[in-house]
């Protein structure tokens, strides 16, 4: 396993009643692409910007590289931000702007061009150097601040939001140049995003989190298939999250319904979270399934139909490939490996973390 | 063509209205003779024997040292005093921009008596006084024009440059201040107007002895008319046309430089 590299120790941070972060603790390997993801107000950018330096936490400790930097300011932390919108330097050139942080450091006048150029050429901008900031697109200031960042060869690389005010196509375009940028430089990148897509694509690891609290930690494909409650499975990805009671082993009943399902250990007759994926309720022929509804509506989604089924009255929702008239009668099927039992909330504190989503 | 035309007229009596009197007293400038309504050929001897009065010149320093030390010191508190305003929280923001725009909304004979009010209970109303109260009403006219700009001057620039190593005496240099230096300039220019022609604040706060070139006017005025004051006002006017058209310049180049 990999270094841990950063490490937050109880971190609480609040403005005046208002708590952001609550003894929250979080550590970041090494070379990792980590993604914090969440609504907004949830502590994402807090636990950023405490990271970068421009916020001190109340409580807690940030241990970077095995040292305290909890109280150190953000020009003395070896790590560099790509903000939100940019926040290029709007009366320098892209050369100067890229050079900003060399500069300081006092690197020669050949090293910095040398570093303007290979920088340039990561971001795919070469031969930008002289054009002004106005000139360039949405897009490409957004390469120039991460050019900028990543001159000054810190070990971790904060990214707040930075595909934000992008279009769909850039945004996709941009999320494997991050891919590569990150193989490439062997840098740990810690990002931030409310875009579950984004967070997907692109991670290593993603931190899920609401109201301040982190909800789960795992691998994309663990935060899609087996979220921990139901605020996961509904912010990751469409579900169906219906109230269930976990009969015994193996078997869920949910809408009056005894379905078979493949999980154990919730002990007998106790209530549940049931989440079953759009794409894997299957639409059968009526009394094939086991369930029977009447579809309430159909939308073309280009790639698929999103299709709403009214069984036992709860309004399902289905992606197929294939096309149906709304009205029709059908039957639901689901197989036991894709139906996932998650435990009700216990605490208040999570029941609130899911009201808000 | 009908509308055209009386489009044209329109404007052209308004602008009559609006210029017509500083027009006849510019012409009454060059008139050689005493009268006001003899016209007695064309001569510059009113402006030659306005350079030489000591009263008139006298004034014309003291003006230029208030107006100056006025401009400085009030741009310099008042672009620090907007930088902090900026930085506060929008309930304090709102306060505090209420709390210096007040000076501006109250009338000038109102602040010009409480000064001089707070002044005698202190010290001896004088030069000093004068430049006091001068400093006063132009803060809250620097800080208009330099707030917008510290707005304008995306906040995350300033991070950006601490994030990449600068200190943050060195990143204020370095991007906020290129950022804000036209707000800057143009609060500068304009609290330099103010001060120039003001008048009801400098009558109550100055005291016996010291004058500038607009309380002069007036004690001259009263005295008797002397063609010599047709000048000297001639050339307040044009220097401060002069300004105007400064600043409007500055702020054209501003608007073509800023879209893109």
């Amino acid at each position: 396993m990999k270094r841990k590299l950063i490490n937050l120790i109880g971190i609480t941070k609040s403005y005046g009643n208002n708590v952001i972060l609550d003894d929250l603790n979080l550590y970041i390997r090494e070379n990792e692409f980590i993604t914090l993801l969440g609504p907004s107000g949830c502590g994402k950018t807090t636990t950023l910007r405490i990271l970068g330096g421009f916020e001190t936490p109340d409580k807690g400790q940030v241990i970077f590289d095995d040292r305290d930097i909890t109280q150190l300011p953000p020009n003395m932390r070896d790590l560099n931000t790509v903000f939100q919108k940019y926040a290029l330097f709007p009366h320098m050139s892209i050369a100067e702007n890229i050079a900003f942080g060399l500069k300081i450091k006092k690197k020669s006048k050949a090293y910095i061009e040398d570093k303007i150029r290979y920088a340039l050429k990561l971001v795919n901008l070469e031969g930008f150097e002289h054009r002004s900031i106005d000139s360039l697109s949405g897009g490409q200031q957004q390469r120039i601040a991460i050019a900028r960042a990543i001159v000054n060869e810190p070990k971790v690389l904060l990214l707040d939001e930075p595909l934000g005010a992008l279009d769909l196509k850039l945004r996709q375009e941009m999320q494997y140049e991050l891919i590569r940028l990150k193989n490439e430089l062997g840098i740990t990148f810690v990002y931030v995003t409310h875009d579950q897509e984004e967070a997907l694509t692109m991670s290593d690891t993603i931190v899920v989190m609401n109201q301040g609290y982190i909800q789960q930690i795992g691998t994309p494909e663990m935060i899609y298939n087996e979220p921990v409650n139901a605020f996961v499975a509904d912010f990751i990805g469409d579900s169906n999250i219906i109230d269930g009671v976990m009969i015994q082993d193996k078997v869920v009943e949910i809408l009056g319904t005894k379905i078979p399902c493949v999980d154990e250990g919730f002990g007998e007759n106790t209530p549940v979270d049931v989440v079953i994926r759009p794409e894997d309720v299957e639409i059968v022929a009526p009394g094939e399934g086991f369930m029977d509804g009447v579809i309430t509506s159909v939308i073309f989604k280009g790639v698929h139909y999103e299709i709403e089924i009214l069984a036992n009255g709860y309004e399902w929702l289905a992606d197929t490939t294939q096309c149906y008239t709304a009205g029709t009668s059908v039957g639901i099927r689901v197989i036991p490996f894709n139906i996932q039992i998650m435990n009700k909330p216990e605490s208040e504190d999570e029941e609130a973390a899911e009201i808000d989503v | 063509m009908v509308k055209k035309w009386s489009e044209r007229i329109y404007l052209g009596v308004i602008f009559l209205f609006l210029y017509l009197p500083i027009l006849v007293l510019i012409g009454l400038s060059f008139n050689n003779s005493r009268s006001r309504v003899v016209w007695g050929g064309f001569t510059l001897k009113w402006y030659a024997s306005c350079f030489t009065d000591e009263t008139i010149t006298g004034a014309f320093f003291t003006t230029l040292q208030i107006t100056l030390a006025a401009a400085v010191i009030s741009t310099l508190i008042g672009t620090l005093a907007a930088i902090g305003i900026s930085a506060m929280k929008r309930k304090n923001r709102s306060i505090m921009l209420g709390a210096t725009n007040i000076p501006l909304l109250n009338a000038d004979i109102v602040t010009g008596i409480s000064l001089m009010l707070l002044f005698v209970k202190f010290m001896n109303l004088g030069f000093v006084t004068v430049l006091i109260a001068h400093i006063t009403f132009d803060i809250p006219y620097v800080i208009l024009n330099v707030l917008p700009k510290l707005n304008q001057a995306n906040r995350s620039t300033y991070e950006a440059a601490l994030d990449l190593g600068a200190s943050p005496a060195y990143a204020f240099y370095k991007v906020t201040w290129p950022e804000i230096k036209p707000g800057v300039f143009s609060g500068f220019l304009m609290a330099v107007t103010m001060s120039l022609d003001d008048f009801s604040i400098t009558f109550f706060t100055k005291g016996a002895g010291v004058n500038t070139l607009s309380t002069m006017l007036y004690t001259e005025l009263r005295k008797g008319i002397r063609p010599e004051l047709y000048a000297l006002s001639t050339i307040l006017f044009l220097f401060a046309f002069l300004l105007l058209l400064v600043m409007n310049r500055r702020s054209d180049k501003q608007m073509t430089a800023g879209s893109f």
